[in-house]
């Protein structure tokens, strides 16, 4: 029996907030489709996290475990999943777009013969076929491809798709032993967390980003990360400024770095090149606060304020607070 | 030490995007296209290795694209920047197998396979080429050959018979031992990519780019539609300076919810 696998990304028996979202679109594609669902979970913890999967409505879910995958490897942890997806015969694959996908989802389609979908923002089924739509450049264009090859491989952009609670269901955990791991493994030997528990840019639901208006590097402390934390979202900036060496890599957003789909997107000093648009025009909502009336990044806000950043954003992360806490 | 480097010419992150005619692909027309920003990362990286490993034979760094003829441009660029040999695999504008993960995969490994001098020791690729965006195709190749692989590398130091590489995660960078050969995509971060120098330029005139015939793969996937996404309808101007933030916040709440 052919049936969806949705792979459910876990550390240490708790599930990622993606799991979530890729449980609630599994299930969805199999109503659509009539396949059954099965939830995957892999790796030291899989058992538990497995059966966090109810509140979700995921009734049959199968834990990998096993020797191969104690410690984590991409090609060990790829060629389980593989093995998995043979067994069962599975039509489609789904995975959450984080970096534990960017690490297995090409290895899959190698071992499975199959082309994967990456970053997906819509799947679909219709007549016998799964489809799905991704950005491509960068949100600039919109990809819509068919898959040919089974099992049909994608993974799904965080923040898309809706993760939704499921009442009084309980879920099946198979335990499933893992496949032995190829002869030559990249090993995972070191972990440093990036420092006090920082909100990753991807999974961010507010995001206050920082361009060349803000003049210095260090108004980004002054201005930028007392907004983002007045708001409860992360900090992200213009290719510029991480250029100019300001800010980590890790916060850039637009082409060459990440493509962001927060609930609300602050730009602060960023004028609106081509290629940070890309990256933030899935935004749900953005606003926009440079001193430049005729700055590109007015035509995508959907609030501007025009005005200098000095003076703003202290005014809106004092503002911002004091709403917040209920006044 | 051989390093091969696999690279991919791609319209310019600036490039503004219009749809071609056949509603599948992109119009080309005064699209400025350019080597994949990240696998700049990965030949500035093959560079240094290969000038560090005082080997032996010498260390040799080879560039190779599966692409349209008009890649030779971004190979000699390449060549400029110091790598010693670039093969091309042709593959018809438009393609149906160039724009196919697996089918690419197929292509690169079968070049990588049969290249003259033997398999390389380390494959670089960029992390993701930022046209199809899919960060798929050096892992492919990687499995196809058996290679162990890490992607999204931001710092990569050569061992012997392996290398140690920082990959970064979200929230953590994650350290990993792998043994050569073995499959590395180069993230931003990894190196400051160097410019070709005049002397690059012209060793690079002198320098032949070999072609390799492409073998038949057959596209796993179908490419249905390629749209621009819906526009954003134009917001508004909602005043100037700090007089403005209590209308932005009472909007941020009550009309978009945001809050």
């Amino acid at each position: 029996m052919s049936c969806i696998l949705a792979v459910c990304e876990q550390s240490e028996g708790k599930l990622k907030k993606v799991a979530g979202e890729v449980a609630s679109e599994a299930l969805r594609l199999g109503q659509a489709s009539g396949l059954p669902v099965v939830a995957l979970t892999i790796g030291p913890g899989a058992a538990a996290a497995a059966a966090a999967l109810a509140p979700f409505g995921v009734e049959s879910a199968g834990a990998i475990e096993g020797a191969s995958v104690a410690s984590y490897s991409g090609e060990a942890y790829a060629a389980a999943l593989a093995a998995v997806a043979r067994a069962k015969g599975a039509a489609l694959l789904l995975i959450g777009a984080t970096s534990f996908a960017r690490d297995l989802l090409g290895r899959l389609g190698a071992l499975l013969s199959s082309s994967p979908a990456s970053d997906c923002v819509a799947l679909s089924f219709a007549n016998g076929a799964f489809r799905a739509r991704r950005p491509v450049y960068a949100g600039k264009a919109i990809l819509t491809v068919a898959f040919k090859a089974t099992p049909a491989l994608a993974s799904l952009r965080p923040n898309v798709f809706a993760a939704t609670k499921v009442a009084g269901k309980t879920t099946r955990v198979e335990a499933i032993a893992a496949a032995a791991a190829p002869a030559q493994c990249a090993r995972r030997t070191g972990r440093v967390d990036a420092g006090g528990g920082k909100l990753e840019l991807t999974e961010a639901e507010v995001i206050v980003s920082g361009g060349r208006g803000l003049k210095t590097p260090e108004n980004f402390a002054k201005l930028i990360e007392p907004l983002a934390a007045a708001l409860g979202g992360a900090v992200g900036a213009s290719r510029a400024v991480v250029d100019a060496g300001w800010r980590p890599h890790g916060e850039q957003v637009g082409q060459t770095g990440k493509t962001v789909a927060p609930k609300l997107y602050v730009a602060c000093g960023i004028s609106g090149a081509i290629q940070h648009l890309a990256g933030m025009r899935t935004a749900r909502t953005i606003v926009a606060i440079n001193k430049d009336r005729e700055a590109p990044i007015f035509k995508v806000a959907d609030y501007g304020i025009v005005g200098d950043v000095d003076e703003v954003l202290p005014a809106l992360t004092e503002q911002a607070k004091a709403l917040r806490a209920g006044h | 030490m051989k390093v091969t480097v696999c690279v991919k010419r791609v319209p310019s992150t600036a490039a503004r995007i219009r749809i071609g005619a056949d509603g599948r692909s992109i119009d080309e027309a005064g699209v400025e296209f350019v080597l994949n920003p990240y696998d700049e990362y990965a030949v500035e990286e093959a560079l240094r290795i290969c000038e560090k490993a005082a080997t032996t034979p010498p260390s040799e760094s080879t560039v190779l694209s599966f692409g349209p003829d008009a890649v030779t441009k971004e190979l000699r660029n390449c060549l400029a920047m110091g790598v010693h040999a670039a093969l091309h695999v042709p593959a018809p504008a438009g393609d149906a197998a160039s724009r196919d993960p697996l089918a690419t995969a197929q292509m690169i490994a079968a070049a990588i396979r049969g290249a003259a001098g033997g398999p390389p020791d380390l494959i670089l690729f960029g992390r993701q080429a930022v046209d199809d965006d899919g960060a798929l195709v050096g892992l492919m190749v990687a499995t196809l050959l058996g290679l162990p692989a890490v992607p999204d590398v931001t710092k990569l130091t050569l061992g012997t018979g392996a290398v140690t590489v920082e990959r970064e995660v979200e929230g953590a960078v994650e350290t990993y031992e792998v043994p050569l050969p073995c499959v590395v995509t180069a993230h931003k971060g990894l190196n400051d990519p160097r410019l070709p120098n005049m002397k690059g330029i012209m060793a690079a005139k002198k320098k032949t780019i070999t072609t390799v015939a492409a073998t038949a793969a057959a596209p796993a996937s179908t490419i249905e539609s390629l749209e621009l996404p819906p526009e954003r309808k134009g917001g508004r101007i909602v005043g100037e300076g700090a007089a403005a933030v209590p209308e932005l916040l009472r909007l941020l709440r009550q009309e978009a919810n945001a809050l």
